[in-house]
């Protein structure tokens, strides 16, 4: 079986306000349904060992969890290796229920974001209030950043997880660099 | 800069993650309808300075289309309400009223 890498093979940036890095392969998986239908919650929280996610927030323990993407979609975290498994899991509990259940690892780029700085950064390039009070650790957030779409979750203080589509990986990761880039700190929450 | 709560997802962001879709609760005239009927449905548009209502999407979120009222002239958002409606909900109308005493769009006021 043919070797399968990460979009940018694991590159990474530090020097600017914030250490850009482009995380190992990630298992994702997409679930469509009724997400208040008892086998989709099964489905969903079975594979993980996580909760069902409120409304625009990621429950995530390590390379595990349940992120909500919208109101008939969540995002299942696991372990690259284990994606055939956890896969399988989910359609016996989904059984006959009307829902969606696909893999979706390798259509997708995830990079970390860390830093002191790493909200400004990533206030600079999506359409989202980021303050402090407003956007908290465990929150998921699906949204554009700059001209491509994505998606980021908070899973500490300082530091975000953000998706975007494999195709888009190059793009998203300049886009961080650029937006990092050395001495380009606004100082804005941290002022308020 | 239009600040919309998606009211499918909830979630609140900048126009810039929407697209607009123009106007809304248009009356489709299709195959049989009069020439005034059809000119009417594509052509003729309100194009008000105050309160508008808009369709728009969420695009770059949970894809849904939804309603918004705003005003063309100050960008103020009143309300944003479900696709799935012929007119705006009495509680947004009235709650406009009561920023823009009188004003009327459409058959609606």
């Amino acid at each position: 079986m043919s070797k399968t890498v990460t979009a940018l093979n694991g590159a990474s940036w530090e020097g600017g306000i914030a250490h850009i890095s482009e995380a190992p392969q990630q298992g994702m998986i997409t679930l469509l349904g009724d997400l208040t239908a008892a086998a989709v919650i099964k489905a969903a929280t079975g594979a993980t060992g996580q909760e069902m996610p409120a409304q625009g927030k990621a429950q995530c323990a390590g390379e595990k969890g349940v992120c909500w993407m919208s109101p008939d979609e969540v995002l299942v975290l696991c372990p690259y290796a284990e994606i055939d498994k956890t896969l399988a899991k989910i359609k016996a509990d989904l059984g006959d229920t009307h829902s969606l259940a696909v893999d979706v690892s390798d259509a997708r780029a995830l990079f970390v974001v860390q830093g002191p700085n790493a909200r400004e950064v990533m206030a600079k390039l999506a359409p989202v209030d980021l303050h402090p009070a407003t956007f908290t650790p465990g929150m998921f957030r699906r949204t554009r950043m700059a001209q491509v779409p994505a998606a980021f979750w908070m899973q500490e203080e300082d530091a975000f997880n953000v998706i975007c589509f494999r195709s888009n990986a190059q793009y998203m990761f300049d886009l961080l660099k650029t937006a990092a880039q050395p001495g380009s700190e606004v100082g804005y929450f941290a002022a308020s | 800069m239009l600040i919309l709560t998606c009211p499918c997802c909830g979630q609140t962001g900048e126009e810039s993650e929407f697209h607009g879709g123009g106007e809304a609760h248009l009356k489709r005239f299709g195959p049989g309808s009069s020439d005034a009927d059809f000119e009417g449905y594509m052509f003729m548009r309100e194009n008000p300075k105050g309160v508008h209502f808009e369709r728009w999407r969420h695009a770059y979120g949970c894809g849904k289309w939804f309603h918004a009222a705003r005003c063309t002239m100050t960008l103020e958002v009143f309300g944003t309400y479900p696709a799935q409606t012929t007119e705006p909900p009495k509680e947004l109308r009235d709650k406009i009223s009561k920023k823009r005493p009188g004003w009327s769009w459409g058959a609606f006021s």
